[in-house]
């Protein structure tokens, strides 16, 4: 099938301001030149070997496994330095900024691990790391926020809207388009304005290519029968399905959040409940009303609080390829606690919510072997535990 | 020909830049609002540019942001623009013009959304996230009922960009003067000139300054490179104040 530019089948894109598309074409080109030179890889694989601490582990959970029935294994994001999925990205866009010649890393961040990610990426390859969060945000991920004034990010509380992601995300847009020049725009997740779904998916899909050989090396050469990953905009998902994309046995399931479940709440899963529109450069599924304005979005899990979703999601979401399902907080609260007591693993509350899929469908997965990407570790999230608890 | 641009083309023949005063639709209130719009008309406007809310306008500055989504509140949607317009329809001098954002205009229908432009008598639409790579599905839409899509282009803007963008374009240009979103500046950029230039070279249509614009004095160092000023935040900061939009144009006249 030929694809429009920058689309997965009916979704991605390009809907940015016209003073945005020269740094957008700008890093195409850098993506076609830098990112497959030998000086960019070699420095990259060793980044991610020396100061990232890959390949990062699988790690089978017999505890839970029996009490659930299935086979439980976790692929360790948890375990890279910072503590998440996100330093995959930031030290591949860092690198490649870095090369482009750029001084300042800008980035939005929900969770903070993402704004984290960029600050050490921005001091190990001694540029500034520039970091918009939304002011509900810098309350409910603090230690985070310590973390990255420590490493000596420069952060701004973003006041409008409410005051999470996506607004974070309007907010790094415009500071962009002023200072283009000299700074890249390190986005987050594989959403946003072509090139980034695809840069992002690039930078992501090694965790994948880890995984899918680790788990063959340890289980006879057999495939698992399912891989499961949490989704905000997409990141870690992408990344932990991609080379299992054509492995046509083998189910995909992202995991969108549900918020507090009650009927109407509001919530992160526009896959699940929303519809087609342009949001954040992308056509893609949102959460939005009937004239187009975007809903708020609600989750317990901050890095997921967001009202649109990565477009190629969207596209394995039309082609049924991959299949898309919901957890509440209150079921990923329950996950949180049962792995860290089971296995010892305090994992992220956003990744908590993969973990709540498989306990939650057990009695479906009977003898299954479930594969899960534990895109982060959960220390950042005691503070919304001990509010809730 | 485009009715933008003979307004604009009225207004230079006179030997006067064309102005363009944008406010939200219904700022700073649902009555208040066409009152404005009368006296803009009334004081010489060759196009009213009137701003479609959206939750995430990412190419505005804090003082359009926070006028548009007061207008959100009070339920302000492209029904209630429409249906305004098409009551006082012929009742203005001034060329119409909608501005926002893609996502609303999207979900409306973009047929539907054209013919009522046409039938409401607005000439034109400016969509701020919507680059030429992308535009080519609204263009269609827009086409049949005589509907110009306005194109913006700034300072890092090549003149190849601006030649894509100028191919077919009707109504006006309009040069964004800064890097940056909407808001009111006391200094406009140097390099504004030698663009300004280079996109009177590729248009054939009327190039309209915008983004920052408050006062006419900012402007006289560009005699002769543009045709019409676009001033939005500056005339949002006045009516807030209390005061009056034809005293605010005064100084235009
Ligand atoms: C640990 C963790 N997992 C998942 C996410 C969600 O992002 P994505 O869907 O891009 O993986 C975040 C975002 O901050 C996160 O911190």
């Amino acid at each position: 099938m030929i694809m429009k530019k920058g689309y997965f089948g009916d979704f991605g894109g390009q809907f940015i301001p016209e003073l945005l598309m020269p740094p957008l074409l700008e890093l195409e080109e850098a993506m076609e030149t830098i990112l497959p030179s030998e000086e960019f890889q070699t420095r990259f694989i060793n980044m991610l070997k020396e100061n990232v601490g890959r390949p990062s582990a699988i790690t089978y959970c017999p505890n839970l496994s029996k009490d659930l029935g299935l086979d439980l294994w976790l692929k360790r994001e948890d375990l890279n330095h910072s503590g998440a999925h996100k330093i995959n990205n930031t030290l591949g866009q860092g690198l490649l900024a870095k090369m482009m010649g750029k001084d300042v890393l800008l980035a939005e961040t929900g969770a903070g691990m993402h704004g984290v990610a960029t600050t050490v990426a921005a001091a190990m390859l001694d540029m500034k790391a520039l970091i918009y969060m939304g002011a509900t945000d810098i309350v409910r991920q603090a230690p985070n926020v310590g973390r990255m004034k420590l490493m000596g990010a420069e952060i701004v509380s973003v006041e409008s809207g409410t005051k999470t992601l996506k607004d974070a995300i309007n907010g790094a847009l415009r500071r962009w388009l002023s200072d283009q020049e000299t700074t890249h725009y390190c986005f987050g997740t594989a959403a946003g304005p072509h090139p980034f779904p695809t840069l992002v998916r690039e930078f992501q899909q090694i965790i994948s290519r880890e995984a899918r050989q680790q788990f063959m090396d340890r289980n006879d050469g057999n495939l698992p029968d399912m891989v499961v990953a949490c989704v905000g905009g997409g990141s870690n998902a992408i990344g932990m399905f991609h080379h299992f994309i054509p492995d046509a046995s083998v189910r995909l399931v992202g995991v969108e959040a549900a918020g507090t479940g009650e009927p109407g709440c509001d919530n992160s899963a526009p896959l699940n409940i929303g519809s087609d529109g342009i949001l954040h450069g992308m056509k893609t599924k949102l959460l939005q009303t009937d004239e187009g304005q975007i809903l708020p979005s609600h989750s317990v899990a901050p890095g997921l609080d967001y009202p649109g979703v990565g477009p190629e999601h969207a596209h394995l979401h039309a082609t049924g390829r991959a299949d898309y399902v919901t957890i509440n907080d209150s079921q990923a609260i329950n996950a949180f606690k049962v792995l860290s007591r089971r296995e010892g693993i305090i994992p992220a509350l956003e990744s908590s919510h993969a973990v709540a899929y498989a306990i939650e469908n057990k009695d479906k997965l009977q003898g299954k072997s479930v594969f899960i990407c534990l895109s982060g570790r959960g220390d950042k999230d005691l503070g919304i535990l001990d509010q809730i608890l | 020909m485009n009715s933008m641009q003979i307004k604009i083309e009225e207004a230079t023949k006179q030997g006067k830049v064309g102005l363009i005063p944008f406010l939200p639709a219904g700022f700073p209130n649902r009555e208040q609002f066409w009152k404005e719009l009368e006296e803009l008309d009334n004081a010489g406007a060759a196009v009213i540019e009137i701003g479609m809310p959206f939750s995430d306008p990412v190419a505005d500055g804090p003082v359009v942001e926070k006028a548009s989504l007061k207008c959100l509140d009070d339920g302000i949607d492209l029904a209630w623009i429409f249906d305004g317009l098409r009551k006082r329809k012929g009742q203005f001098k001034a060329a119409l013009l909608l501005m926002g954002y893609l996502n609303p205009v999207y979900q409306y229908g973009l047929d539907t959304f054209a013919a009522d432009c046409e039938e409401a008598g607005v000439s034109g639409l400016i969509v701020a996230d919507l680059p030429y790579e992308e535009s080519g599905f609204v263009k269609d839409a827009l086409a049949p009922h005589g509907v110009s899509l306005v194109p913006l282009v700034g300072l890092n803007t090549s003149k190849e960009r601006m030649k894509m963008y100028a191919d077919g374009a009707s109504g006006f240009c309009y040069f964004v003067s800064v890097l940056g979103t909407t808001g009111q500046r006391e200094s406009l950029p140097a390099r504004i000139k030698e663009k300004l230039v280079e996109a009177g070279e590729v248009f054939d249509i009327p190039i309209a300054l915008g983004f920052g614009i408050k006062h006419p004095d900012q402007l006289t160092q560009f005699a002769g490179l543009m045709d019409a000023a676009v001033f939005g935040s500056a005339l949002i900061l006045h009516i807030q104040s209390g005061k009056s939009s034809a005293e605010f144009m005064e100084p235009w006249k």
